[in-house]
């Protein structure tokens, strides 16, 4: 338990000391979410009818800019073999740097959220469910998106890679994330999309952490 | 103030062995029937040219890496049966540093600490990179230190990791001839306490008792 909380702890040390990679991804988010309402002009019903769709298109991709950082430095300077050769378990060393990537590329988007809600006249009651939503959402991102990040290790062009092979994975997600929001919004029930998007987070607990651990051994050997 | 290291209980199971290792690389076989065995207080230089081999064989040691046939038994018992018993005794110091760059040297060693899982108050950090000639750049990001320097945190790391088995790759590389001095001094401290030491290196070691093993 120490060592996990010594992960998470030194992950976001590392974020304070360079903030500059994270603020990309957020600014990323902020940017590309803002510029549909400018380029689609002020037409307010189809601004909120595509609302949901693009700000979790947008964070699927700004939560995919940060995962590369993921492993790839501790493995570049030798820190994943010592990480390895911990007493303690090293999956539960893994699952703190999820943590500590869900903490910074994740947990700011639903904070960012209401914020960009607004631009596209969303009410009040779906920027509530927009947040709850990604909430539930952003940590199966994070979750999957350490798979991809722990395979693509040490191969060349890592990262195209890894997009191409997280994307699809994070297709249901984005499917039961947005239609949350768009099934609230026209007044349909939302438990469904959320006993689901629930469902992918406990899946995603349940083995990622080990799936991604063994990855990284793999690289690593 | 200085820490020093603790011994370990002398016992005639405290012993790394290989037993008929073979090591793979690619399609290229490095070594086969490798067979070794290293005693608590006993440190094994490992010799050879460029590419035979040597830091395969110290990741094998490891576990990092497992051989293609033969094992590696701690105390009798091979070591993926026990990997968490044996990597509490176990430090490794490869070729790269291992330290963040944007942390300060006190900030690696206590993190490492952590994640070790062993109790360093802030005291004995201090003191462990005051012995190695860090006094005033404890709080300078690493990315500000030499490379002698750096190394010299990996040896207060040594000190305050308090392993039994030190699996070192090429220590002595960027250190000047004063720091040889100390680490020797360092490792000669370790097989007193009844430490175990595997290392590599191109320069000839002046440790009494030295084991070599010519790859």
């Amino acid at each position: 338990m120490n060592a996990f909380i010594a992960i998470v702890h030194r992950d976001l040390l590392l974020v304070m000391r360079r903030k500059s990679e994270v603020l990309t991804a957020l600014f990323f988010f902020v940017i590309v979410t803002s510029l549909f309402p400018l380029g689609i002009g002020a037409d307010a019903a189809l601004l909120r009818k595509i609302a949901p769709g693009v700000i979790w298109v947008a964070a699927l991709l700004s939560t995919l800019l940060g995962l590369q950082r993921m492993f790839a430095a501790d493995y570049a300077d030798g820190t994943l073999e010592q990480l390895v050769l911990s007493p303690n378990a090293f999956t539960a060393l893994v699952f703190g740097k999820i943590v500590a990537h869900w903490l910074v590329c994740g947990l700011p988007l639903v904070l960012l959220a209401p914020v960009i809600g607004i631009q596209f006249d969303l009410d009040a009651q779906s920027l509530k469910v927009l947040m709850a939503a990604l909430l539930l959402g952003t940590p199966v991102l994070s979750l999957l998106g350490s798979v991809g990040a722990a395979l693509t290790l040490g191969v060349r062009g890592g990262s195209v890679l890894m997009s191409l092979l997280i994307l699809p994975l994070y297709i249901p997600v984005l499917i039961f994330g947005a239609g949350a929001v768009y099934a609230s919004s026209v007044g349909l029930d939302i438990t469904g999309h959320f006993s689901l998007l629930g469902a992918l987070l406990i899946l995603a607990l349940a083995f990622v952490p080990w799936v991604s651990a063994s990855a990284v051994k793999i690289a690593i050997e | 103030m200085t820490t020093t290291n603790s011994s370990f209980p002398a016992s005639a199971t405290a012993v790394l062995e290989a037993r008929e290792i073979t090591c793979v690389r690619g399609d290229r076989e490095l070594f086969s029937g490798l067979n070794l065995q290293l005693f608590a207080g006993q440190c094994l230089h490992i010799r050879g040219e460029n590419g035979v081999g040597k830091t395969s064989l110290l990741r094998l040691l490891t576990g990092l890496a497992s051989p293609e046939s033969g094992e590696v038994l701690w105390c009798g018992h091979p070591i993926k049966e026990q990997a968490s018993e044996y990597h509490s005794k176990l430090l490794f110091l490869g070729h790269r540093d291992a330290l963040k760059e944007d942390l300060s040297a006190i900030e690696n060693l206590r993190m490492y600490a952590a994640i070790d899982g062993i109790a360093l108050s802030e005291q004995d950090a201090f003191a462990s990179l005051w012995r190695f000639g860090l006094k005033g750049r404890e709080d300078l990001p690493v990315n500000c230190l030499s490379a002698g320097q750096k190394k010299r945190i990996l040896m207060a790391r040594m000190l305050t990791r308090r392993a039994q088995v030190w699996i070192l790759d090429e220590p002595f590389n960027a250190l000047d001839t004063h720091a040889v001095g100390e680490l020797q001094d360092l490792i000669v401290e370790h097989l007193q306490g009844n430490g175990l030491v595997a290392l590599t290196s191109h320069q000839p070691l002046a440790i009494s008792g030295l084991r070599v093993l010519d790859l």
